[in-house]
Protein backbone atom coordinates (compact mmCIF):
# COMPACT_ATOMS: atom_id res chain seq x y z
CA UNK A 1 0.00 0.00 0.00
CA UNK A 2 1.35 3.40 -0.95
CA UNK A 3 -1.10 5.74 0.70
CA UNK A 4 0.85 8.62 2.05
CA UNK A 5 0.37 10.04 5.48
CA UNK A 6 -2.18 12.80 5.32
CA UNK A 7 -0.43 16.09 4.85
CA UNK A 8 -3.34 18.25 5.96
CA UNK A 9 -5.29 17.17 8.97
CA UNK A 10 -8.27 19.48 9.33
CA UNK A 11 -10.54 16.97 7.60
CA UNK A 12 -9.52 13.46 6.61
CA UNK A 13 -11.62 13.38 3.42
CA UNK A 14 -10.85 15.61 0.45
CA UNK A 15 -14.13 14.60 -1.14
CA UNK A 16 -17.20 12.87 0.22
CA UNK A 17 -20.12 12.00 -2.04
CA UNK A 18 -23.37 10.53 -0.73
CA UNK A 19 -26.30 9.12 -2.71
CA UNK A 20 -25.41 11.02 -5.88
CA UNK A 21 -27.79 10.34 -8.74
CA UNK A 22 -27.72 12.10 -12.11
CA UNK A 23 -30.20 11.47 -14.90
CA UNK A 24 -30.42 12.70 -18.50
CA UNK A 25 -34.00 12.59 -19.78
CA UNK A 26 -35.04 10.17 -17.00
CA UNK A 27 -32.24 7.73 -17.83
CA UNK A 28 -29.84 7.43 -14.91
CA UNK A 29 -26.23 8.20 -15.81
CA UNK A 30 -25.02 7.92 -12.24
CA UNK A 31 -26.93 5.86 -9.71
CA UNK A 32 -26.61 6.22 -5.96
CA UNK A 33 -22.90 7.00 -5.97
CA UNK A 34 -21.14 7.00 -2.60
CA UNK A 35 -17.52 7.99 -2.58
CA UNK A 36 -14.96 8.87 0.10
CA UNK A 37 -11.62 10.13 -1.15
CA UNK A 38 -8.95 10.64 1.52
CA UNK A 39 -6.60 13.60 1.29
CA UNK A 40 -3.32 13.22 -0.53
CA UNK A 41 -4.18 10.42 -2.95
CA UNK A 42 -3.87 10.22 -6.73
CA UNK A 43 -7.12 8.60 -7.74
CA UNK A 44 -8.02 7.20 -11.14
CA UNK A 45 -11.68 7.01 -12.12
CA UNK A 46 -12.00 4.17 -14.61
CA UNK A 47 -14.91 2.48 -16.31
CA UNK A 48 -16.31 1.71 -19.78
CA UNK A 49 -17.62 4.39 -22.17
CA UNK A 50 -20.88 5.85 -20.93
CA UNK A 51 -20.12 4.81 -17.36
CA UNK A 52 -20.59 8.41 -16.19
CA UNK A 53 -16.96 9.21 -15.38
CA UNK A 54 -17.00 12.75 -16.74
CA UNK A 55 -20.53 13.25 -15.47
CA UNK A 56 -19.34 12.34 -12.00
CA UNK A 57 -16.80 15.17 -12.06
CA UNK A 58 -19.27 17.62 -13.54
CA UNK A 59 -22.00 16.73 -11.08
CA UNK A 60 -19.62 17.09 -8.16
CA UNK A 61 -18.55 20.53 -9.44
CA UNK A 62 -22.16 21.66 -9.93
CA UNK A 63 -21.72 21.83 -13.71
CA UNK A 64 -24.62 19.45 -14.40
CA UNK A 65 -27.80 19.27 -12.32
CA UNK A 66 -28.06 16.48 -9.77
CA UNK A 67 -31.23 14.49 -9.17
CA UNK A 68 -30.13 13.79 -5.62
CA UNK A 69 -27.09 13.56 -3.41
CA UNK A 70 -24.88 15.57 -1.09
CA UNK A 71 -21.25 16.48 -1.67
CA UNK A 72 -18.63 17.79 0.74
CA UNK A 73 -15.10 19.04 0.04
CA UNK A 74 -12.84 18.89 3.09
CA UNK A 75 -16.05 18.67 5.10
CA UNK A 76 -17.48 21.86 3.58
CA UNK A 77 -20.12 22.51 0.94
CA UNK A 78 -19.00 23.45 -2.57
CA UNK A 79 -19.61 27.20 -2.21
CA UNK A 80 -17.24 27.47 0.75
CA UNK A 81 -14.58 25.18 -0.70
CA UNK A 82 -14.47 26.63 -4.23
CA UNK A 83 -11.04 28.23 -3.81
CA UNK A 84 -9.63 24.84 -2.86
CA UNK A 85 -10.73 23.14 -6.07
CA UNK A 86 -8.99 23.03 -9.44
CA UNK A 87 -10.43 21.71 -12.68
CA UNK A 88 -8.95 20.47 -15.96
CA UNK A 89 -11.77 20.01 -18.49
CA UNK A 90 -11.45 17.80 -21.56
CA UNK A 91 -9.39 19.73 -24.05
CA UNK A 92 -11.98 19.11 -26.76
CA UNK A 93 -14.48 21.21 -24.81
CA UNK A 94 -13.19 24.54 -26.11
CA UNK A 95 -12.50 26.15 -29.49
CA UNK A 96 -8.70 26.26 -29.85
CA UNK A 97 -8.96 28.83 -32.63
CA UNK A 98 -9.87 31.42 -30.00
CA UNK A 99 -7.66 34.52 -30.45
CA UNK A 100 -5.38 34.29 -27.44
CA UNK A 101 -1.94 33.12 -26.32
CA UNK A 102 -0.79 30.23 -24.14
CA UNK A 103 0.18 32.57 -21.30
CA UNK A 104 -3.23 34.21 -21.48
CA UNK A 105 -5.03 30.89 -21.12
CA UNK A 106 -2.90 30.00 -18.10
CA UNK A 107 -3.70 33.38 -16.55
CA UNK A 108 -7.38 32.46 -16.76
CA UNK A 109 -6.70 30.06 -13.91
CA UNK A 110 -6.20 33.12 -11.71
CA UNK A 111 -9.37 34.97 -12.71
CA UNK A 112 -11.42 33.26 -10.01
CA UNK A 113 -9.10 34.47 -7.27
CA UNK A 114 -8.77 37.94 -8.79
CA UNK A 115 -12.49 38.51 -8.47
CA UNK A 116 -14.56 41.10 -10.30
CA UNK A 117 -13.05 44.04 -12.18
CA UNK A 118 -9.40 43.28 -11.38
CA UNK A 119 -6.86 42.56 -14.10
CA UNK A 120 -3.88 40.20 -13.81
CA UNK A 121 -0.63 42.00 -12.88
CA UNK A 122 3.06 41.17 -13.26
CA UNK A 123 3.09 38.89 -10.22
CA UNK A 124 0.30 36.84 -11.78
CA UNK A 125 2.20 36.60 -15.03
CA UNK A 126 5.21 35.24 -13.14
CA UNK A 127 3.00 32.65 -11.47
CA UNK A 128 1.68 31.62 -14.88
CA UNK A 129 5.19 31.35 -16.29
CA UNK A 130 6.19 29.16 -13.38
CA UNK A 131 3.27 26.84 -14.06
CA UNK A 132 4.26 26.68 -17.72
CA UNK A 133 7.79 25.69 -16.69
CA UNK A 134 6.35 22.87 -14.61
CA UNK A 135 4.68 21.39 -17.69
CA UNK A 136 7.63 22.10 -19.98
CA UNK A 137 5.90 24.82 -21.99
CA UNK A 138 7.75 27.96 -20.86
CA UNK A 139 9.23 28.56 -24.31
CA UNK A 140 5.76 28.46 -25.87
CA UNK A 141 4.19 31.09 -23.59
CA UNK A 142 3.69 33.63 -26.37
CA UNK A 143 2.45 31.04 -28.86
CA UNK A 144 -1.04 31.34 -30.34
CA UNK A 145 -3.19 28.55 -28.98
CA UNK A 146 -4.37 27.69 -32.50
CA UNK A 147 -0.83 26.54 -33.27
CA UNK A 148 -0.58 24.00 -30.45
CA UNK A 149 -0.51 20.24 -30.83
CA UNK A 150 -2.99 18.16 -28.86
CA UNK A 151 -0.44 17.37 -26.19
CA UNK A 152 0.56 21.03 -25.87
CA UNK A 153 -3.10 21.98 -25.51
CA UNK A 154 -3.41 19.49 -22.70
CA UNK A 155 -0.33 20.82 -20.93
CA UNK A 156 -1.65 24.38 -21.29
CA UNK A 157 -4.84 23.31 -19.53
CA UNK A 158 -2.78 21.58 -16.86
CA UNK A 159 -0.73 24.76 -16.28
CA UNK A 160 -3.95 26.75 -16.01
CA UNK A 161 -5.10 24.39 -13.27
CA UNK A 162 -1.72 24.58 -11.50
CA UNK A 163 -1.92 28.35 -11.02
CA UNK A 164 -5.22 27.78 -9.25
CA UNK A 165 -3.09 26.42 -6.36
CA UNK A 166 -5.93 24.11 -5.48
CA UNK A 167 -5.88 21.44 -2.78
CA UNK A 168 -8.12 19.11 -4.76
CA UNK A 169 -7.91 18.68 -8.53
CA UNK A 170 -10.37 17.17 -10.98
CA UNK A 171 -8.92 16.22 -14.36
CA UNK A 172 -11.12 14.98 -17.18
CA UNK A 173 -9.14 12.59 -19.40
CA UNK A 174 -5.83 14.45 -19.42
CA UNK A 175 -4.10 11.41 -20.93
CA UNK A 176 -6.48 11.05 -23.87
CA UNK A 177 -4.57 10.95 -27.18
CA UNK A 178 -1.42 12.76 -26.05
CA UNK A 179 2.20 12.23 -27.08
CA UNK A 180 4.79 10.54 -24.86
CA UNK A 181 6.38 13.86 -23.82
CA UNK A 182 3.04 15.14 -22.59
CA UNK A 183 2.20 11.91 -20.80
CA UNK A 184 5.53 12.09 -18.98
CA UNK A 185 4.96 15.77 -18.11
CA UNK A 186 1.50 15.03 -16.72
CA UNK A 187 2.79 12.13 -14.63
CA UNK A 188 5.54 14.36 -13.22
CA UNK A 189 3.02 17.03 -12.34
CA UNK A 190 0.73 14.48 -10.69
CA UNK A 191 3.58 13.17 -8.57
CA UNK A 192 4.67 16.69 -7.61
CA UNK A 193 1.12 17.48 -6.58
CA UNK A 194 0.91 14.39 -4.41
CA UNK A 195 4.32 15.09 -2.87
CA UNK A 196 2.83 18.43 -1.93
CA UNK A 197 -0.07 16.74 -0.13
CA UNK A 198 -2.67 17.65 -2.75
CA UNK A 199 -5.42 15.34 -3.90
CA UNK A 200 -6.04 14.58 -7.57
CA UNK A 201 -8.95 12.77 -9.22
CA UNK A 202 -8.30 11.75 -12.81
CA UNK A 203 -10.72 10.28 -15.31
CA UNK A 204 -8.54 7.68 -16.95
CA UNK A 205 -8.90 5.31 -19.89
CA UNK A 206 -5.68 3.35 -20.06
CA UNK A 207 -6.01 0.39 -17.70
CA UNK A 208 -2.39 -0.61 -18.32
CA UNK A 209 -1.05 2.42 -16.48
CA UNK A 210 -3.47 2.60 -13.55
CA UNK A 211 -1.19 0.69 -11.21
CA UNK A 212 1.95 2.62 -12.02
CA UNK A 213 0.39 6.12 -11.98
CA UNK A 214 -2.26 5.97 -9.25
CA UNK A 215 -2.37 4.82 -5.65
CA UNK A 216 -6.16 5.04 -5.38
CA UNK A 217 -8.83 3.95 -7.83
CA UNK A 218 -12.58 4.09 -8.31
CA UNK A 219 -14.19 1.62 -10.68
CA UNK A 220 -17.36 3.12 -12.07
CA UNK A 221 -20.15 1.87 -14.25
CA UNK A 222 -23.16 4.08 -13.49
CA UNK A 223 -22.78 2.76 -9.94
CA UNK A 224 -19.54 2.65 -7.99
CA UNK A 225 -18.29 -0.94 -8.36
CA UNK A 226 -15.35 -0.51 -6.02
CA UNK A 227 -13.25 2.28 -4.60
CA UNK A 228 -10.07 2.19 -2.56
CA UNK A 229 -6.32 1.64 -2.65
CA UNK A 230 -5.18 0.45 -6.08
CA UNK A 231 -3.38 -2.57 -4.65
CA UNK A 232 -6.56 -4.01 -3.12
CA UNK A 233 -9.23 -2.54 -5.42
CA UNK A 234 -7.81 -2.90 -8.93
CA UNK A 235 -8.44 -6.64 -9.10
CA UNK A 236 -9.42 -8.78 -12.09
CA UNK A 237 -12.68 -9.62 -10.33
CA UNK A 238 -13.62 -5.96 -9.83
CA UNK A 239 -12.62 -5.16 -13.39
CA UNK A 240 -14.84 -7.92 -14.70
CA UNK A 241 -17.74 -6.54 -12.69
CA UNK A 242 -17.05 -3.05 -14.08
CA UNK A 243 -16.59 -3.92 -17.73
CA UNK A 244 -19.21 -6.69 -17.86
CA UNK A 245 -18.90 -9.51 -20.34
CA UNK A 246 -15.79 -8.28 -22.13
CA UNK A 247 -13.85 -11.24 -20.83
CA UNK A 248 -11.09 -11.26 -23.43
CA UNK A 249 -10.20 -7.71 -22.51
CA UNK A 250 -10.21 -8.51 -18.82
CA UNK A 251 -8.15 -11.64 -19.19
CA UNK A 252 -5.58 -9.74 -21.24
CA UNK A 253 -5.39 -7.33 -18.38
CA UNK A 254 -5.11 -10.10 -15.82
CA UNK A 255 -1.87 -11.12 -17.46
CA UNK A 256 -0.54 -7.61 -17.03
CA UNK A 257 -1.78 -7.45 -13.46
CA UNK A 258 -0.11 -10.71 -12.45
CA UNK A 259 3.07 -9.78 -14.29
CA UNK A 260 3.08 -6.54 -12.33
CA UNK A 261 2.90 -8.41 -9.03
CA UNK B 1 6.05 38.86 -32.49
CA UNK B 2 3.75 40.83 -30.21
CA UNK B 3 5.25 44.18 -31.16
CA UNK B 4 5.05 43.21 -34.81
CA UNK B 5 1.39 42.41 -34.46
CA UNK B 6 0.72 45.66 -32.60
CA UNK B 7 2.37 47.59 -35.41
CA UNK B 8 0.31 45.71 -37.96
CA UNK B 9 -2.94 46.59 -36.19
CA UNK B 10 -2.01 50.27 -35.91
CA UNK B 11 -1.02 50.40 -39.56
CA UNK B 12 -4.31 48.79 -40.48
CA UNK B 13 -6.31 51.31 -38.44
CA UNK B 14 -4.36 54.16 -40.01
CA UNK B 15 -5.04 52.66 -43.44
CA UNK B 16 -8.77 52.46 -42.78
CA UNK B 17 -8.88 56.08 -41.58
CA UNK B 18 -6.98 57.16 -44.68
CA UNK B 19 -9.35 55.17 -46.86
CA UNK B 20 -12.32 56.83 -45.16
CA UNK B 21 -10.84 60.30 -45.83
CA UNK B 22 -10.19 59.39 -49.46
CA UNK B 23 -13.74 58.12 -49.75
CA UNK B 24 -15.19 61.34 -48.35
CA UNK B 25 -13.35 63.46 -50.91
CA UNK B 26 -14.10 60.99 -53.72
CA UNK B 27 -17.80 60.88 -52.90
CA UNK B 28 -17.99 64.69 -52.75
CA UNK B 29 -16.20 65.16 -56.10
CA UNK B 30 -16.97 62.01 -58.03
CA UNK B 31 -20.41 60.96 -56.82
CA UNK B 32 -21.70 64.45 -56.22
CA UNK B 33 -22.63 63.71 -52.65
CA UNK B 34 -23.54 66.87 -50.82
CA UNK B 35 -22.37 66.76 -47.23
CA UNK B 36 -25.34 68.51 -45.72
CA UNK B 37 -26.07 68.67 -42.04
CA UNK B 38 -28.48 65.74 -42.44
CA UNK B 39 -25.97 63.56 -44.23
CA UNK B 40 -23.26 64.33 -41.67
CA UNK B 41 -25.70 63.30 -38.95
CA UNK B 42 -26.63 60.11 -40.74
CA UNK B 43 -23.00 59.20 -41.46
CA UNK B 44 -22.09 59.78 -37.85
CA UNK B 45 -24.96 57.49 -36.81
CA UNK B 46 -23.61 54.87 -39.19
CA UNK B 47 -20.14 55.15 -37.68
CA UNK B 48 -21.43 54.81 -34.11
CA UNK B 49 -23.70 51.84 -34.83
CA UNK B 50 -21.10 50.15 -37.00
CA UNK B 51 -18.52 50.38 -34.24
CA UNK B 52 -20.96 49.12 -31.62
CA UNK B 53 -22.00 46.12 -33.69
CA UNK B 54 -18.46 45.38 -34.79
CA UNK B 55 -17.28 45.20 -31.20
CA UNK B 56 -20.10 43.04 -29.90
CA UNK B 57 -20.11 40.95 -33.05
CA UNK B 58 -16.71 39.59 -31.94
CA UNK B 59 -18.36 37.87 -29.02
CA UNK B 60 -21.27 36.60 -31.11
CA UNK B 61 -18.82 35.14 -33.65
CA UNK B 62 -16.46 33.63 -31.07
CA UNK B 63 -19.38 32.10 -29.17
CA UNK B 64 -20.45 30.61 -32.50
CA UNK B 65 -23.78 32.34 -32.18
CA UNK B 66 -23.78 34.26 -35.45
CA UNK B 67 -27.08 32.73 -36.46
CA UNK B 68 -28.68 33.72 -33.18
CA UNK B 69 -27.94 37.29 -34.21
CA UNK B 70 -29.87 36.65 -37.41
CA UNK B 71 -32.82 35.16 -35.54
CA UNK B 72 -32.75 38.04 -33.06
CA UNK B 73 -32.91 40.74 -35.69
CA UNK B 74 -35.69 39.07 -37.68
CA UNK B 75 -37.62 38.46 -34.49
CA UNK B 76 -37.55 42.20 -33.74
CA UNK B 77 -39.92 43.12 -36.55
CA UNK B 78 -43.30 42.28 -34.92
CA UNK B 79 -42.16 44.25 -31.86
CA UNK B 80 -41.53 47.30 -34.02
CA UNK B 81 -44.97 46.96 -35.59
CA UNK B 82 -46.82 46.48 -32.31
CA UNK B 83 -44.97 49.40 -30.72
CA UNK B 84 -45.97 51.57 -33.66
CA UNK B 85 -49.62 50.56 -33.34
CA UNK B 86 -49.60 51.37 -29.63
CA UNK B 87 -47.44 54.48 -29.42
CA UNK B 88 -46.82 55.75 -32.94
CA UNK B 89 -43.52 56.65 -34.55
CA UNK B 90 -41.46 57.18 -31.45
CA UNK B 91 -37.91 55.83 -31.83
CA UNK B 92 -37.53 54.85 -28.18
CA UNK B 93 -40.80 52.93 -28.19
CA UNK B 94 -40.01 51.22 -31.50
CA UNK B 95 -36.62 50.05 -30.24
CA UNK B 96 -38.14 48.93 -26.96
CA UNK B 97 -40.71 46.90 -28.89
CA UNK B 98 -37.95 45.45 -31.07
CA UNK B 99 -35.93 44.47 -28.02
CA UNK B 100 -38.93 42.88 -26.31
CA UNK B 101 -39.85 40.86 -29.40
CA UNK B 102 -36.25 39.69 -29.79
CA UNK B 103 -36.13 38.58 -26.20
CA UNK B 104 -39.42 36.72 -26.56
CA UNK B 105 -37.99 35.06 -29.65
CA UNK B 106 -34.87 33.92 -27.82
CA UNK B 107 -36.95 32.73 -24.91
CA UNK B 108 -39.21 30.76 -27.28
CA UNK B 109 -36.11 29.27 -28.88
CA UNK B 110 -34.79 28.06 -25.54
CA UNK B 111 -38.22 26.79 -24.53
CA UNK B 112 -38.49 24.80 -27.75
CA UNK B 113 -35.07 23.16 -27.35
CA UNK B 114 -35.79 22.39 -23.70
CA UNK B 115 -39.25 20.89 -24.01
CA UNK B 116 -39.24 19.25 -27.45
CA UNK B 117 -36.80 17.05 -29.26
CA UNK B 118 -35.93 19.82 -31.69
CA UNK B 119 -32.30 20.91 -31.69
CA UNK B 120 -31.12 24.51 -31.62
CA UNK B 121 -30.90 25.07 -35.37
CA UNK B 122 -34.45 24.04 -36.31
CA UNK B 123 -35.77 25.83 -33.23
CA UNK B 124 -34.04 28.96 -34.44
CA UNK B 125 -35.50 28.49 -37.90
CA UNK B 126 -39.01 28.09 -36.53
CA UNK B 127 -38.85 31.20 -34.37
CA UNK B 128 -37.09 33.33 -36.97
CA UNK B 129 -39.63 32.60 -39.69
CA UNK B 130 -42.70 32.78 -37.47
CA UNK B 131 -41.71 36.08 -35.86
CA UNK B 132 -40.69 37.59 -39.19
CA UNK B 133 -43.95 36.49 -40.84
CA UNK B 134 -45.92 38.03 -37.99
CA UNK B 135 -43.93 41.23 -38.41
CA UNK B 136 -44.50 41.37 -42.17
CA UNK B 137 -48.23 40.75 -41.73
CA UNK B 138 -48.53 43.49 -39.12
CA UNK B 139 -46.49 45.83 -41.28
CA UNK B 140 -48.78 45.29 -44.28
CA UNK B 141 -51.73 45.96 -42.04
CA UNK B 142 -50.14 49.20 -40.83
CA UNK B 143 -49.47 50.27 -44.44
CA UNK B 144 -53.20 50.00 -45.11
CA UNK B 145 -54.06 52.35 -42.24
CA UNK B 146 -54.98 55.90 -43.20
CA UNK B 147 -52.07 57.40 -41.33
CA UNK B 148 -49.38 59.38 -43.11
CA UNK B 149 -46.62 58.88 -40.55
CA UNK B 150 -46.29 55.14 -41.07
CA UNK B 151 -43.96 55.72 -44.02
CA UNK B 152 -40.83 55.49 -41.87
CA UNK B 153 -41.71 52.06 -40.60
CA UNK B 154 -40.85 50.12 -43.72
CA UNK B 155 -37.27 51.29 -43.34
CA UNK B 156 -36.89 48.72 -40.59
CA UNK B 157 -36.88 45.94 -43.18
CA UNK B 158 -33.90 47.10 -45.23
CA UNK B 159 -32.74 49.99 -43.09
CA UNK B 160 -32.90 53.69 -43.88
CA UNK B 161 -30.40 55.88 -42.15
CA UNK B 162 -31.88 59.02 -43.67
CA UNK B 163 -34.65 58.78 -41.08
CA UNK B 164 -32.14 59.55 -38.32
CA UNK B 165 -32.00 62.99 -36.74
CA UNK B 166 -29.26 64.54 -34.66
CA UNK B 167 -31.01 63.74 -31.41
CA UNK B 168 -31.18 60.04 -32.38
CA UNK B 169 -27.46 60.00 -33.02
CA UNK B 170 -26.70 61.61 -29.67
CA UNK B 171 -28.87 59.06 -27.97
CA UNK B 172 -27.25 56.19 -29.89
CA UNK B 173 -23.79 57.47 -29.01
CA UNK B 174 -24.75 57.60 -25.34
CA UNK B 175 -26.10 54.06 -25.42
CA UNK B 176 -23.00 52.80 -27.23
CA UNK B 177 -20.74 54.45 -24.66
CA UNK B 178 -22.71 52.73 -21.91
CA UNK B 179 -22.33 49.35 -23.64
CA UNK B 180 -18.57 49.91 -24.05
CA UNK B 181 -18.21 50.78 -20.36
CA UNK B 182 -19.98 47.57 -19.31
CA UNK B 183 -17.84 45.60 -21.75
CA UNK B 184 -14.63 47.08 -20.34
CA UNK B 185 -15.72 46.46 -16.75
CA UNK B 186 -16.46 42.79 -17.40
CA UNK B 187 -13.74 42.26 -20.00
CA UNK B 188 -11.90 39.48 -18.19
CA UNK B 189 -15.14 37.68 -17.33
CA UNK B 190 -16.55 37.91 -20.86
CA UNK B 191 -13.28 36.64 -22.29
CA UNK B 192 -13.24 33.62 -20.00
CA UNK B 193 -16.95 33.00 -20.56
CA UNK B 194 -16.49 33.07 -24.33
CA UNK B 195 -13.44 30.81 -24.31
CA UNK B 196 -14.41 28.27 -21.64
CA UNK B 197 -17.75 28.77 -19.90
CA UNK B 198 -17.45 25.54 -17.96
CA UNK B 199 -14.13 26.55 -16.42
CA UNK B 200 -15.60 29.96 -15.57
CA UNK B 201 -18.45 28.26 -13.75
CA UNK B 202 -16.09 25.91 -11.92
CA UNK B 203 -14.16 29.01 -10.80
CA UNK B 204 -17.20 30.47 -9.12
CA UNK B 205 -18.25 33.03 -11.72
CA UNK B 206 -22.00 33.54 -12.03
CA UNK B 207 -22.04 32.20 -15.57
CA UNK B 208 -25.82 32.46 -15.89
CA UNK B 209 -25.77 36.18 -15.13
CA UNK B 210 -22.74 36.86 -17.27
CA UNK B 211 -24.38 35.06 -20.17
CA UNK B 212 -27.52 37.11 -19.71
CA UNK B 213 -25.53 40.34 -19.54
CA UNK B 214 -23.48 39.60 -22.65
CA UNK B 215 -26.58 38.49 -24.57
CA UNK B 216 -28.34 41.67 -23.49
CA UNK B 217 -25.48 43.77 -24.84
CA UNK B 218 -25.63 41.90 -28.15
CA UNK B 219 -29.40 42.35 -28.33
CA UNK B 220 -28.98 46.05 -27.57
CA UNK B 221 -26.44 46.41 -30.38
CA UNK B 222 -28.72 44.61 -32.82
CA UNK B 223 -31.84 46.54 -31.88
CA UNK B 224 -30.05 49.89 -32.06
CA UNK B 225 -28.63 48.97 -35.44
CA UNK B 226 -31.97 47.93 -36.92
CA UNK B 227 -32.96 51.31 -38.36
CA UNK B 228 -29.56 51.50 -40.02
CA UNK B 229 -29.15 48.03 -41.53
CA UNK B 230 -32.71 46.66 -41.35
CA UNK B 231 -33.86 43.35 -39.89
CA UNK B 232 -32.95 41.30 -42.96
CA UNK B 233 -29.29 42.24 -43.20
CA UNK B 234 -28.59 43.25 -39.62
CA UNK B 235 -26.64 40.08 -38.92
CA UNK B 236 -24.12 41.14 -41.57
CA UNK B 237 -23.23 44.30 -39.67
CA UNK B 238 -22.82 42.17 -36.56
CA UNK B 239 -20.58 39.42 -37.91
CA UNK B 240 -18.74 40.86 -40.93
CA UNK B 241 -16.42 43.26 -39.04
CA UNK B 242 -15.60 40.58 -36.47
CA UNK B 243 -14.88 37.98 -39.15
CA UNK B 244 -12.60 40.38 -40.98
CA UNK B 245 -10.81 41.47 -37.80
CA UNK B 246 -10.14 37.86 -36.79
CA UNK B 247 -7.98 37.46 -39.90
CA UNK B 248 -5.52 40.16 -38.87
CA UNK B 249 -4.79 39.38 -35.24
CA UNK B 250 -4.47 36.63 -32.65
CA UNK B 251 -5.47 38.73 -29.67
CA UNK B 252 -9.01 39.29 -28.51
CA UNK B 253 -8.41 42.92 -27.49
CA UNK B 254 -6.98 43.77 -30.90
CA UNK B 255 -9.74 41.84 -32.65
CA UNK B 256 -12.39 43.83 -30.79
CA UNK B 257 -10.76 47.20 -31.57
CA UNK B 258 -10.24 46.30 -35.22
CA UNK B 259 -13.82 45.05 -35.56
CA UNK B 260 -15.01 48.34 -34.12
CA UNK B 261 -12.97 50.26 -36.69
CA UNK B 262 -14.12 48.05 -39.57
CA UNK B 263 -17.72 48.37 -38.42
CA UNK B 264 -17.47 52.14 -38.14
CA UNK B 265 -15.99 52.28 -41.64
CA UNK B 266 -18.74 50.10 -43.11
CA UNK B 267 -21.49 51.95 -41.26
CA UNK B 268 -20.25 55.41 -42.23
CA UNK B 269 -19.39 54.66 -45.85
CA UNK B 270 -22.57 52.63 -46.36
CA UNK B 271 -24.70 55.44 -44.98
CA UNK B 272 -23.04 57.99 -47.28
CA UNK B 273 -23.41 55.72 -50.33
CA UNK B 274 -27.11 55.30 -49.68
CA UNK B 275 -27.41 59.09 -49.64
CA UNK B 276 -26.38 59.20 -53.32
CA UNK B 277 -30.04 58.60 -54.06
CA UNK B 278 -32.84 59.13 -51.55
CA UNK B 279 -34.45 55.83 -52.59
CA UNK B 280 -31.38 53.73 -51.81
CA UNK B 281 -31.78 51.65 -48.65
CA UNK B 282 -28.87 51.84 -46.21
CA UNK B 283 -28.72 48.19 -45.14
CA UNK B 284 -27.55 46.64 -48.43
CA UNK B 285 -24.98 49.43 -48.97
CA UNK B 286 -23.46 48.91 -45.54
CA UNK B 287 -23.35 45.16 -45.98
CA UNK B 288 -21.66 45.46 -49.38
CA UNK B 289 -18.97 47.67 -47.84
CA UNK B 290 -18.61 45.42 -44.79
CA UNK B 291 -18.19 42.29 -46.87
CA UNK B 292 -15.68 43.99 -49.14
CA UNK B 293 -13.60 44.40 -46.01
CA UNK B 294 -14.17 40.70 -45.22
CA UNK B 295 -13.14 39.68 -48.72
CA UNK B 296 -9.94 41.73 -48.65
CA UNK B 297 -9.13 40.34 -45.20
CA UNK B 298 -9.74 36.74 -46.18
CA UNK B 299 -7.53 37.13 -49.24
CA UNK B 300 -4.69 39.31 -48.03
CA UNK B 301 -4.36 39.00 -44.27
CA UNK B 302 -0.91 37.77 -43.25
CA UNK B 303 -0.74 34.22 -41.81
CA UNK B 304 -4.46 33.43 -42.07
CA UNK B 305 -5.20 34.91 -45.49
CA UNK B 306 -5.61 32.81 -48.64
CA UNK B 307 -2.64 34.46 -50.35
CA UNK B 308 -0.37 34.04 -47.33
CA UNK B 309 -1.33 30.37 -47.04
CA UNK B 310 -0.60 29.73 -50.71
CA UNK B 311 2.74 31.54 -50.55
CA UNK B 312 3.73 29.65 -47.42
CA UNK B 313 2.85 26.30 -48.97
CA UNK B 314 4.91 27.19 -52.05
CA UNK B 315 7.87 28.23 -49.92
CA UNK B 316 7.66 25.00 -47.98
CA UNK B 317 7.52 22.95 -51.17
CA UNK B 318 10.59 24.68 -52.53
CA UNK B 319 12.46 24.27 -49.25
CA UNK B 320 11.72 20.56 -48.98
CA UNK B 321 12.56 20.03 -52.62
CA UNK B 322 15.99 21.47 -51.86
CA UNK B 323 16.52 19.35 -48.75
CA UNK B 324 15.29 16.08 -50.21
CA UNK B 325 15.93 15.74 -53.95
CA UNK B 326 13.80 12.63 -54.00
CA UNK B 327 13.77 11.56 -57.67
CA UNK B 328 17.55 11.75 -57.85
CA UNK B 329 17.94 9.55 -54.79
CA UNK B 330 15.59 6.99 -56.22
CA UNK B 331 17.57 6.89 -59.42
CA UNK B 332 20.80 6.41 -57.52
CA UNK B 333 19.21 3.74 -55.37
CA UNK B 334 18.14 1.75 -58.36
CA UNK B 335 21.47 2.08 -60.11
Amino acid sequence: MTIRKLAVTEHPLALEVNDLTVAYQSKPVLWDVDLAVPQGVLMAIVGPNGAGKSTLIKAVLDLVPRASGTIAFFGKPYKQARQLIGYVPQRGSVDWDFPTSVLDVVLMGLYGRLGWFRRPARAHREQAMHALEQVGMADLAARQISQLSGGQQQRTFLARALVQQARLYFMDEPFAAVDAVTERAIVNVLQALRADGRTVLVVHHDLQTVQSYFDWVTLLNVEVIASGATATTFTPDNLRRTYGGRVSFVSAHEAVASAGD
Amino acid sequence: MDAQQNRRVWRLIAGIVLLACLFVSFSAWGLGVNYTYTLRTVALGGVVLGALNGVLGCFAVLRQESLIGDALSHAALPGVAVAFLLVGRELGALLLGAGAASWLGVYAMHAITRTTRLKREPAMGVVLVLWFALGLALLSYIQSLPNASQAGLKTFIFGQAAAMVAQDVQWLAGMSALVFVVLAAFWKEFKLLTFDAEFAQANGFAVGWLNLLLSTLIVAAIVLGLQLAGVVLMVGLLIAPATAARQWTHRLSQMVVLAGVFGAFAGGVGAVLSAVDAKLPTGPMIIVVAFSVVLVSLLFAPERGVLATLLQRRAERLRFAKVVPLPERERNGRA
